[in-house]
């Protein structure tokens, strides 16, 4: 088994607004190997990307903070780690892609300049030499006429393009872990057909883990190779892509795969989950699924279900796996010593 | 057999560009260039295409809530291009929208009640009456309750604003309801309660829907017909079965393929465009597609190839359908996505 990159543990993140305590992330464990491309999916309010942006350290505080927990990365503990260790570790070891490539990028300078920018902040390196530097990245993700985008501004590029330069960015300082939230929802299909392909390439060739946040199956069933799905705030389902896509176990992750339109099926009534995600509130009772829940009986709504391990890195949130539960062995000593 | 209830003839759309001190008209966007299409009553049309190739455009301009350039539209075989606006006005009972941002399309000062009414009020339900009657049924229908009447638009999630947005498309009993993307901002779990929603719609008011999304596979589930659009053209037209297991264009064929399936045992070949969409300012010569083409012949730089059937009720643009020699066609090297 490959070395584990990032271990998040029994994180919490709140956010503390006039209008109560609200647990955005309640409790979420996943954990990243090397060279491994891990997949997060979930809807809008599951706390995908607030737990992504917990391990940049970067919610907004006030409002938000990470209330207890563990980020393990390289065997240090994020959480703990000081701002200024932190601006270190954030574009070096860690790179963040984001879903809107326009609003990431400053319109005011070329991209040559951005891009040289994030060289020269963690390299030691003459204008000149980041320059050329700036150049072979650009070509390495794919842009035709690097040598003269350079000096262009985002606004002259496509979508597309602009999140090929975000990912030359993510790249400039061969990270550990890429952290891709939403990557290609902004861009169309033949686009992100194109963005997916050279985000498995650079996986493979620079056997970079890869943690990707997603709303949509179809991307995971594409690249990834484990997926966490979360539902309210919790992981409630985590396994291998083509265990969760084929042997679902946990009725959300169920009901979602079921409601999706298929391609090749004919003619046939699309099944959907009655109801909406609840807002996370503190202090909820029950399966937060319960209420949306067919399987649901008495007790869904009287206790909380805790995540069963059905298998290796195999979980499922739901009382209907109890009887599946297996014994996991401490993972402790798979963590990469920093 | 039904009559079109829409017919489409060469519609254009051109926005001008200005520029220079004087503002003068310095170039043309061709947002929709050349589309012809029918619908038939009862019928969905379902309209894909990347993001802008025109299809929101075409949406409008069938409801001349933006003015075509050229071009016929006939609605139930009256031609609708040279309207007053009065007569517009009456007519758009028959022909409703229903936007994709249900944050942006409902006015949140008003309550729902209002949301709602107002189409009513417009076409000449002047009881306050009887137009709160109306609006309850219709939240009924759309699965909302009375009482969310006096609501406003912020205390809804997006599913339920959906609904608000499809509640007043009904109000006035419309024969043509155009969709623009009505459910590309919605969750999934969501997703799948509005197309539910609409097609048990569809068969209770024998409603006819054109329905515009860039998702393809939600276009497949809810169509009876598939209109596929590329840089103001449409490229190819046919049964929604025969274009999905069939395609002829080869856009189609890379679009279809470019599509992830969550399915973890599809491992099919992509067909991976290059580049990206042209400038619909700008666009190639003969064929707007000849630049990502993988089949590009020369003919296809020069003419723009023309609309026609290519087999029974399936149209397609492209010159790899040009002479009707069935022979030749069936060596084409056309990639079929596997199913």
């Amino acid at each position: 088994m490959s070395k584990r990159v990032l271990d998040i543990n029994e994180l919490h993140t709140h956010f503390f607004t006039d209008k109560g305590e609200i647990p955005a992330v309640d409790g979420v464990s996943l954990n990243v190997s090397e060279g491994e491309i891990v997949g997060v999916v979930g809807e809008s309010g599951s706390g995908k990307s607030v737990t992504s942006l917990s391990v940049m350290q970067l919610i907004p505080n006030p409002p938000g903070k990470i209330v207890s927990g563990e980020i393990m990365f390289k065997g240090r503990d994020l959480v703990q780690t000081s701002l200024k260790q932190m601006k270190k570790i954030r574009g070096n070891e860690i790179a963040m892609i984001f879903q809107e490539p326009m609003t990431s990028l400053n319109p005011l300078f070329t991209i040559g300049n951005q891009l040289i920018e994030a060289i020269r902040i963690h390299n030691k390196m003459g204008k000149g030499e980041a320059r050329q530097k700036a150049v072979e990245l650009l070509e390495q993700v794919g842009i035709p006429r690097a040598n003269d985008i350079v000096d262009e501004y985002p606004h002259q590029l496509s979508g597309g393009m602009r999140q090929r330069v975000m990912i030359a960015m993510a790249m400039s300082c061969r990270p550990d872990l890429l952290i891709a939230d939403e990557p290609t929802t902004a861009l169309d299909v033949t686009i992100q057909a194109q963005i997916l392909d050279l985000m498995r390439q650079l996986n493979r060739d620079l056997n970079m883990a890869i943690l990707l946040i997603t709303h949509d199956l179809g991307v995971i069933a594409e690249i990834c190779d484990r997926v966490v799905v979360m539902y309210a705030g919790q992981v409630v389902e985590e396994g291998t892509t083509r265990e969760i896509l084929k042997d679902p176990q946990q009725p959300y992750t169920k009901g979602l795969i079921r409601s999706l339109p298929d391609m090749k099926a004919k003619n046939q009534k699309l099944y959907s989950i009655p109801g909406t995600v609840p807002k996370p509130k503190v202090d909820m009772v029950g399966c937060r699924f319960a209420p949306r829940c067919e399987y649901a009986f008495d007790r869904c709504f009287a206790e909380s279900p805790p995540l069963y391990h059905i298998g290796d890195n195999r979980t499922s949130r739901c009382f209907l796996n109890e009887r599946d539960q297996r014994e996991v062995a401490s993972h402790d000593e798979t963590v990469i010593k920093g | 057999m039904t009559k079109p209830l829409l017919k489409v003839e060469g519609l254009k759309k051109y926005f001008p560009i200005k520029g220079g001190v004087f503002g003068k008209v310095v170039g043309q966007v061709k947002a929709v260039d050349d589309v012809s299409f029918e619908v038939m009553e009862g019928e969905i049309l379902g309209i894909v295409g990347e993001s802008g190739c025109g299809k929101s455009t075409t949406g409008k301009t069938l409801l001349r809530l933006v003015e075509p350039t050229e071009g016929n539209i006939f609605f139930n075989d009256e031609s609708i291009t040279e309207l007053s606006d009065e007569k517009m006005r009456l007519l758009r009972r028959d022909m409703q929208i229903i936007f994709q941002d249900p944050y942006a399309s409902l006015n949140p000062r008003h309550t729902v009640e209002k949301i709602i009414g107002e189409p009513l009020l417009v076409h000449g339900m002047k009881s306050a009456q009887a137009r709160k009657e109306r609006v309850k049924q219709l939240l009924e229908v759309v699965g909302l309750s009375a009482y969310h009447a006096s609501r406003y638009p912020h205390q809804f999630s997006g599913g339920q604003r959906q609904r608000i947005g499809i509640a007043r498309a009904l109000a006035n009993n419309p024969k043509l309801i155009i969709c623009d993307e009505p459910v590309s901002a919605l969750d999934v779990s969501v997703q799948s309660q509005i197309l539910n929603l609409m097609e048990e719609l569809r068969d209770q008011f024998n409603l006819t829907y054109v329905f515009i999304a860039h998702d393809l596979s939600v276009v497949k589930h809810i169509s009876d017909r598939v209109g596929v659009m590329y840089l103001g053209r449409m490229v190819e037209l046919a049964n929604k079965d025969a274009l999905y297991d069939t395609p002829k264009h080869p856009y189609t064929q890379a679009l279809l393929s470019a599509v992830p399936l969550p399915d973890p045992d599809d491992k099919q070949d992509r067909i991976i465009l290059q580049g990206d969409v042209p400038s619909p300012a700008n666009p190639p010569t003969g064929c707007a597609f000849h630049t990502r083409c993988p089949y590009v012949m020369d003919v296809c730089k020069a003419v723009r190839p023309e609309w026609k059937e290519v087999s029974e009720d399936h149209f397609a643009a492209c010159h790899l359908y040009n002479d009707n020699d069935q022979s030749e066609e069936q060596q084409k090297p056309l990639m079929q996505v596997e199913s």
